[in-house]
């Protein structure tokens, strides 16, 4: 079996993956780091969002092996231990969460946007959200929590 | 008057946990040697189950153990009594659950699930309500498709006398609808983890909405209680019955269920899914069981909101005043009960809206076709007729020449007006809830319509 050796939110892991393990899988499974979540397991839904190396990814549809040597980051690790990062002070403040199972893709999609475009429009918050899925809220207080994170940053 | 609540925004009790990534839903418990469940589905819509050998995949490396009907303690639940667990014989929609799987990992449960053969005989499904309703149809279930109350073909609510108002009146006015049925998607699947703890007892961890109830049904179907407790008995009929599932089911000792987080439900998590497979699997083996279902396995086989065909003929006088309405609603139930007989009394109230119509009768049917069974979604039972009644309040005010507004305000129920039921409406504000929208969304409404009130009826 292959060795996975890859970074996670800082510490460094070595996994032994089968080839056709999803990065989600080992994530989940493995070191059971779980505010990825499984929904729909083919990529369309984005609840299982992470970044590698710092770009938005779907970790359901990558391959663990694409890690191999480098960084993730998951929503455990966007802000250092016992603080917040603005997104989820906001998606907090806003009412940006409601169950609560799409909320971790949710953030790290608004973390990516806001890395790239600190001062986004609405339209593009909504364009930058439009691949993660959440079926109780309707969107307006997770767009207006990205919203209200990218005003406080400034 | 200063609230400390009304009006303010309240940090949600579970925010911290949400934004955090540390709510813990039931896929993200993890405990030592789980096995993984999978479900062996029907690959047809009707059939009869000739020969099933689960022979092959009993004795694979890897599997703990492949469920039948037989392992099934009582194979029959829900609020008719009627729906297996396992098939035994007949089949009576795709992807209904015949056989399931715990083993080590979950490819060796889906190699397992391939090593399960089955000889069915094919029979012809019917899907649309309308053709089920035919004599010569296919019969989804034995006895007939259309579910009987008592001894009529719909569920019957009744106020003063239809005929003659219609005969009173000047128009009459009659349209069908059709709402079709949909499928929740929640963002969380079916998930259920089951974990057998000291002295033969099990702990389930669910997604589901609806614990109480469940927890009875599924002492019911577990039979975890002495040899002489009464057979699963758990709901012969539509109300009520939850109780008579508590009373009758000894072993709720040995059963403790943790339901939710709920990732997302939406009325599609109130049945049984995952739960009663999983947990007759842990039983057997004596080890945790997890079992999540895949998307398309939600999409496909979990319950749905029901399609509702619904009619209604109005008799309408001249000065917009509805002096008779028959409502007919025909309700997909899909394979089995479940809250299907329930729901028609619930349509029944609910289908005339907010207004009064002294001469009302309504007939809810439910019929059965070879679907997934019709269950709870937001408003399950209302949300059609609530869609086909302001239709046709639209309808007849165009029909009539009456601007629809005046026509709603004219119609709105009073206070001390009746429902269909008997029931007195003693502090109903539909008028003033009208009045307040209008001048939230900037109409000017006419001074005569300014000026109602709940109070009255002519003004």
């Amino acid at each position: 079996m292959p060795i996975l050796n890859f970074r996670v939110n800082g510490k460094r892991y070595e996994v032994a993956v089968e080839p056709t393990t999803t990065l989600l899988e080992v994530l989940r499974e493995k070191l059971m780091i779980t505010s990825p979540k499984m929904g729909c397991n083919t990529g369309d839904c984005g609840t299982c969002s992470v970044f590698l190396d710092g770009k938005l990814i779907r970790s359901c549809i990558t391959a663990a092996m694409v890690a191999n040597q480098k960084e993730v980051t998951t929503l455990e690790g966007i802000a250092p231990h016992g603080e917040f990062d603005p997104l989820q002070q906001a998606f907090l403040e806003n009412h940006g969460t409601q169950c609560g199972f799409c909320t971790p893709g949710m953030i790290m999609a608004a973390k990516a946007l806001l890395n790239e475009n600190p001062k986004p429009t609405k339209q593009e918050i909504k364009e930058a959200l439009s691949g993660n899925l959440c079926r109780c809220t309707g969107y307006k207080k997770i767009v207006e929590s990205v919203q209200a994170a990218a005003t406080q940053k400034n | 008057m200063t609230f400390q609540t009304v009006g303010k925004r309240k940090p949600k009790y579970e925010g911290i946990a949400h934004v955090t990534g540390e709510t813990q839903f039931v896929d993200d418990m993890f405990v030592p040697r789980t096995l993984t469940v999978k479900a062996f589905r029907s690959p047809v819509h009707k059939g009869r189950i000739l020969k099933l050998d689960t022979s092959r995949a009993e004795q694979m490396d890897g599997v703990a153990s492949v469920i039948t009907y037989k392992d099934v303690p009582a194979n029959a639940y829900g609020f008719g009594a009627d729906q297996p667990v396992l098939v035994q014989t007949d089949i009576r929609y795709k992807g209904e659950p015949i056989a399931a799987v715990a083993a080590e990992d979950e490819a060796t449960a889906y190699k397992a699930l391939d090593a399960i053969t089955i000889d069915i005989e094919e029979q012809e499904p019917v899907f649309d309500v309308l053709k089920a309703m035919e004599p010569d149809a296919p019969q989804v279930v034995p006895g007939g498709n259309i579910m009987m109350f008592d001894d009529r073909p719909y569920n019957l609510a009744t106020m003063g006398d239809v005929e003659a108002g219609f005969k009173e009146a000047d128009h009459i006015i009659e349209e069908t609808y059709f709402f079709p049925d949909q499928e929740h998607t929640a963002m969380e699947t079916q998930v259920s983890l089951v974990v057998p703890e000291a002295a033969g007892r099990i702990t389930v961890y669910s997604v589901c909405q609806d614990r109480s109830m469940l927890l009875g049904m599924l002492a019911g179907i577990l039979q975890l209680g002495s040899k002489d407790a009464l057979k699963c008995e758990c709901a012969s009929e539509w109300a009520g019955r939850t109780r008579s599932a508590w009373r009758h089911h000894a072993g709720l000792n040995r059963l403790k269920m943790q339901a939710g987080p709920v990732g997302g439900g939406f009325g599609g998590k109130n049945e049984f899914h995952a739960d009663p497979i999983t947990a007759i699997l842990a039983l057997k083996t004596g080890r945790p069981c997890k079992w999540r279902w895949t998307r398309e396995e939600e999409i496909l086989y979990s319950t749905h909101r029901e399609a509702m065909h619904i009619t209604y003929k109005d008799g309408v006088k001249n000065d917009g005043r509805i002096v008779a309405r028959y409502i007919k609603t025909i309700r997909d139930s899909g394979a089995y009960v479940g809250f299907n007989g329930y729901a028609t009394g619930k349509t029944n109230y609910f289908a005339n809206g907010p207004y009064y119509v002294p001469n009302l009768r309504v007939e809810g049917a439910a019929v059965f076709t070879n679907k997934p069974v019709s269950s709870t979604m937001r408003g399950f039972a209302v949300a059609p007729v609530t869609f086909a009644v302001e239709a046709q309040m639209y309808k007849i005010a165009k029909t009539i020449g009456m601007d629809p507004l005046e026509f709603r305000f004219k119609n709105a129920m009073r206070r001390g007006d009746k429902l269909v039921n008997q029931q007195v409406m003693h502090d109903t504000s539909i008028i003033e809830v009208m009045q307040t929208l209008a001048k939230k969304a900037g109409v000017q409404l006419p001074d005569h319509l300014s000026k109602m009130t709940s109070y009255d009826r002519r003004a």
